[in-house]
């Protein structure tokens, strides 16, 4: 480091991007600040990096590498589709995962480069050690994450969506944890020039572990997923800021743990499920189909009759789900509301919070369709005007609108849903029969005001389209 | 001390943050967790060209895809957000839809 700068104007600067940053999540809260707070967050990110660029010694190496990565970035953010922002923040956690893990092998190597004494004293150890364990583990887990979401199960098991159970699992992984605290500890009390082996040793079991603690989680539980590796992603940029000792580092990343923190909180409680069976994981798996055996009778209908029923309704109320984002339908269907809207019809969205592949996405594949947001509503809003609308048009939901979530025994009993059963009539598009990630039958389809439309959901709402006068 | 104030900060700011947003939310932490370049330039300015700056400037370039396209992401679909509230006016709701 050089003195261009002093400390305590460094510091001011720092606290200054901090606040940036807080400001930039709290933009959020609304649609109308959001824009702004963003910017804010863009102005921290640029005092920071100018700041650090003026106080080191050499920078032609760091503005190459800047510019690369940030063309990459560029390329991506402009062609990424919406559908495949789960994959794409899932790629992102891993990038700062492993360049968690890179800074903290540069800081053993060279403690000087950060103003650290050499060796690292053994404070700074231990929380260099915390920082590259779950950096570690934000790589290898986003990475498994990422394989899951962009369905690449068919070229490596270990990316299936379907949970990866083997016996003994739970334990092999506690093993792991307590022989990679031990290599930790090991580093941390290290004479000086032996503390490489134990560092690689823990880091390496940390990627094994990583891998380990993602593969046995199902396709369902993939938004709390996301959002776990999101927290995870800000505790390892912390630990990095802690072993620095560079306050920024520590607030920026805390920031953003504490966040994916509740956004985890938050999907757990829309999925009815703990936090520790989530990460357990097994669930989703496809033991729990026997209960459609039974042949019970369902009410199927075509495009054209939906279309019938949709043009004669006084209030329609939509509720996507996660088979809208896989056939892309949302465009479709936001033409359907639109010509039912022109004919004076109230037409709005209900989003259960854990519609779509991550906490949110629902609403912005929606946006992305031109969708005004004041006519897509919450769940805790909506749910006591089902009574009064005259259709409920669930499409490619399951789950989230399953009324066995309020019967006691059932394997999803207190599950928060959408109330689509209480609709004067209900119209529901699926691909088939088969159950949804829970793996349980739902009542909903066999009730005698519902109607079945089978078939991709944006052919069947294309075909609507073309039958509404 | 920081570390505990930034958790009870970040705590209330985010559970205002409305569900509508919680997509913009993710790509903006991690936009903003990606601060970490930070120790990655530091690291790759060392001043010599060794091992250490080789990685810290690997770690600068793989950040900088976060920096970059986490924020711009973001911009992306938060504009999506945007349109449609000027045609709105804030009590109809639906009724300028008919129009178009």
């Amino acid at each position: 480091m050089n003195e261009t700068l002093s400390p305590n104007v460094i510091a001011l600067i720092y606290l200054l991007a901090s606040v940036l940053f807080i400001l930039a999540l709290k933009g959020l809260s609304s649609p109308l600040s959001a824009r702004r707070g963003n910017r804010f967050g863009v102005a921290g990110m640029t005092i920071a990096v100018a700041t650090t660029l003026l106080i080191t010694r050499r920078i032609d190496l760091t503005l190459a590498a800047l510019a690369v990565g940030g063309l990459v970035g560029w390329l991506v953010a402009k062609r990424v589709e919406m559908t495949q922002m789960p994959e794409l923040v899932a790629a992102m956690h891993s990038l700062v995962g492993l360049a968690a893990v890179l800074i903290a092998i540069a800081v053993v190597n060279n403690p000087g480069a950060f103003g650290l004494q050499d060796p690292v004293p053994a404070g700074n150890r231990v929380e260099l050690f915390i920082g590259t364990f779950v950096g570690a583990m934000t790589f290898s887990g986003s990475v498994i994450a990422f394989g899951k979401l962009a369905g690449l199960g068919k070229m490596l098991r270990l990316f299936s969506s379907a949970p990866v159970v083997f016996k003994g699992q739970h334990i092999l992984n506690l093993i792991m944890a307590v022989v990679m605290i031990a290599f930790g500890l090991l580093f941390v009390v290290a004479e000086p020039g032996t503390h490489w082996p134990p560092f690689i040793i823990m880091t390496g079991i940390a990627f094994v572990l990583g891998v380990l603690i993602i593969i046995p989680i199902g396709g369902a539980d993939m938004p709390v997923v996301i959002s776990m590796l999101n927290s995870y992603s800000g505790w390892a940029a912390s630990g990095i800021g802690f072993s620095l000792n560079n306050p920024l580092l520590i607030v920026a990343g805390s920031l953003v743990g504490s966040s994916g923190a509740i956004l985890s909180y938050i999907m757990c409680k829309a999925m009815n499920r703990s936090f520790i069976s989530v990460i357990l994981g097994g669930f989703g798996a496809a033991e729990g189909t026997t209960a459609s055996a039974e042949q019970k009778q369902v009410r199927s209908g075509s495009a054209e009759d939906v279309a019938f029923l949709l043009g004669n309704a006084e209030s329609v109320i939509i509720i996507p789900g996660y088979g809208l984002a896989v056939a892309r339908a949302q465009h479709a269907v936001k033409e359907m509301a639109q010509k039912l809207i022109a004919k004076g019809i109230n037409v709005r969205y209900a989003i259960h919070p854990v519609a779509g592949r991550m906490p949110g996405h629902m609403n912005v594949l929606l946006a992305e369709a031109e969708v005004p947001y004041d006519q897509v509503a919450e769940m805790e809003d909506i749910n006591g005007d089902f009574g009064a609308a005259d259709i409920a048009f669930v499409l490619g939901a399951n789950d989230v609108v399953n009324p066995l979530a309020e019967q006691k025994g059932s394997p999803i009993y207190g599950m928060p849903i959408l109330e689509a059963h209480k609709a004067r009539t209900v119209v529901v598009n699926k691909r088939s029969m088969a159950s949804g990630y829970a793996g349980i039958d739902n009542p909903l389809f066999y009730m005698d005001k519902t109607m079945m439309v089978f078939g991709d959901a944006k052919k069947v709402v294309e075909d609507i389209v073309k039958s509404i006068e | 001390m920081v570390f505990v104030l930034a958790i009870f900060v970040g705590y209330h700011v985010v559970w205002h943050v409305t569900p509508a947003l919680h997509t913009p939310l993710m790509s903006v932490t991690n936009a903003i967790s990606s601060v970490i370049i930070v120790g990655a330039i530091l690291a790759a300015g060392s001043g010599v060209i060794d091992r250490g700056s080789i990685l810290g400037a690997v770690a600068v370039a793989l950040v900088a895809i976060n920096t970059f396209g986490g924020f711009l992401v973001t911009e992306r679909m938060l504009e999506m957000f945007k349109k449609k509230e000027r045609p709105n006016p804030p009590a109809g709701g639906q009724a300028d839809r008919v129009k178009k």
